[in-house]
């Protein structure tokens, strides 16, 4: 019985990775819109010299980011960065920022 | 079905008892309400986001101590700019007051001179041993004792400055010191090593501040590798811009320097240089090998990377440049923050027995100074592959300057100053 638990607990944790890590992290897009921290700020509150996206509309950012991957918005890097991440992934860190303060 | 309690028992169990339970409930008994206590070595930029973001997602529920050997975060993104006169020390240094006095993170100055995953205790020079649920080691780099003869011990003569600090100051007081027509030769060791542009970058500031007040100097560039390692078309035109000033050697491989002479020794030749920048072969920190870590060809730590533990090393989690990269993957400052992200979401999945994120998203940005103005950047993005098991860079994605310019030198000191601040402030 013990060893099954224990077994049972190990496929859980993710260290043979089973059924859980098929699921979606229930931080994915907290952790996705983390990786646009480093230029636009913890959060999306940037520094100067870039630009915040916290509170921005999620529709808003989404039409940024569709204008810079099909070069109709100027861009000296965004253009080669957005095509990096899936529309789901563009579409769940737009939210993420829009939510944040 | 089982409850969290039967849990987190198996886990302990099942890791052969040395445990998550048992130091949880060391730090129960001692008072704490924490989820956890995790300890990070290395205060750099893999660190420091390591330990803001564990406290910032955690909502102050897990303990964080930091160790870092200095009291202050000198950048090493930025400090060619020192070098080449652009910029002072005081500009690419950073308080450490932040993340102790807005995210409540331990830091502790102090060294980590022994790691026992078995016991997870950290052992430190003066603040005794530290006993741990998880430990991140952000050690970055040292170098490789022995590997240029007659280096070792002599890196006031022959600085480095491939660790920001005194040593950038120092290579910056040789540089002005030097007289006109002198010879500032820097060697660049076989890749991988830490900022694959760093060294073209620096070649072409220490040009930028000679053709200005020296212009019948000389910058050599003595390379191991046989070609420019980043941003290779974008430099090759930088070089040619300084003309007779900077001169670019591939296949340059140093074996050994005469340092009181500032005489570098190649494999065919000999050089006299007035000031000796010898970016020596380096390694992950020191503490990965004394600590037993997996290396991979005895330099870079193996690891997993949904948690970014080593291999084989349950709970001992390594980032920044220390590890063996990911294909195409740079061991670069920005690379070594998102390193810390991913890792600060796995450990508290994995402090909660939830496993970690399957999906994770890394990417790279990195702009590099051609002159007093102008810049270039390398970009990419790596997504998770898990029949790989490993990041790999998105096809299509990513890629580099069209030609210097002077909109992504504003650019450039906004990235520094926002990665400064999602890191410490």
């Amino acid at each position: 019985m013990q060893l099954r638990i224990a077994i049972a607990a190990l496929g859980l944790a993710g260290l043979v990775g089973t059924a859980q890590a098929q699921d979606a992290d229930p931080h994915l897009a907290r952790n996705l819109a983390a990786t646009c921290a480093n230029c636009h700020g913890t959060n999306g509150n940037a520094q100067k010299g870039m630009a915040s996206l916290a509170g921005e509309s999620a529709e808003k950012i989404m039409k940024k980011l569709a204008d810079f991957r099909s070069g109709d918005a100027p861009a000296t890097i965004m253009h080669q960065i957005v095509k990096g991440y899936t529309e789901e992934q563009l579409a769940l860190i737009s939210e993420w920022f829009a939510a944040q303060k | 079905m089982i409850n969290r309690r039967d849990f987190i028992k198996a886990i302990g169990i099942a890791a052969g008892g040395t445990t998550l339970t048992g130091l949880s409930g060391l730090a129960n008994a001692a008072g704490s309400t924490a989820k956890g206590h995790i300890v990070v070595v290395g205060g750099g930029f893999g660190g420091a986001t390591v330990a803001k973001y564990l406290r910032m997602w955690s909502q102050g529920s897990v303990d964080v101590t930091l160790i870092e050997r200095n009291t202050r975060f000198v950048s090493c993104p930025i400090s060619n700019l020192v070098i080449g006169g652009l910029q002072q020390m005081d500009d690419i240094t950073v308080s450490y007051d932040n993340l102790r006095e807005n995210w409540g993170v331990k830091v502790i100055t102090d060294e980590v001179t022994a790691l026992d995953p078995d016991k997870r205790m950290v052992t430190t020079a003066r603040h005794g041993t530290l006993g741990y649920d998880r430990v991140v080691l952000s050690p970055g780099i040292d170098f490789i004792p022995g590997a240029v003869a007659g280096l070792d011990g002599n890196e006031e003569l022959v600085p480095h400055a491939w660790k920001a600090g005194p040593q950038t100051a120092l290579l910056r007081k040789q540089l002005e010191d030097m007289p006109d027509g002198g010879v500032f030769a820097l060697t660049i060791p076989r890749a991988p090593y830490r900022c694959p542009p760093g060294p073209y970058e620096r070649a072409c500031l220490v040009a930028n501040y000679l053709r200005d007040t020296k212009p019948k100097s000389k910058v050599l560039v003595l390379d191991a590798n046989d070609e420019i390692q980043s941003k290779k078309g974008l430099f090759t035109k930088a070089f040619e811009s300084y003309g007779a000033l900077l001169e670019y050697v591939p296949g340059s491989k140093l074996e050994g320097v005469d340092a009181a002479s500032r005489k570098a020794r190649l494999e065919f030749d000999e050089i006299k240089a007035d000031v000796l920048n010898v970016i020596p072969p380096m390694r992950a920190g020191n503490i990965a090998a004394q600590a037993g870590l997996p290396l991979i060809n005895e330099r870079w730590v193996d690891v997993e990377w949904l948690s970014m533990e080593a291999k084989g090393v349950p709970g001992v989690h390594v980032i920044g440049d220390a590890i063996f990269p990911a294909p195409t993957m740079p061991k670069s400052g920005h690379m070594a923050n998102q390193h810390g992200k991913l890792v600060a979401a796995a450990i508290l999945n994995l402090l909660e027995g939830k496993a970690p994120n399957a999906a994770p998203v890394l990417m790279n940005t990195c702009y590099s100074f051609v002159d007093d103005k102008n810049v270039i950047h390398v970009a990419s993005v790596h997504q998770y592959n898990a029949e790989k098991q490993q990041p790999l860079p998105v096809e299509g994605a990513g890629g580099v300057s069209a030609a210097a310019n002077e909109l992504e030198g504003k650019f450039a000191m906004g990235w520094a100053r926002n990665i400064w601040a999602d890191m410490l402030a």
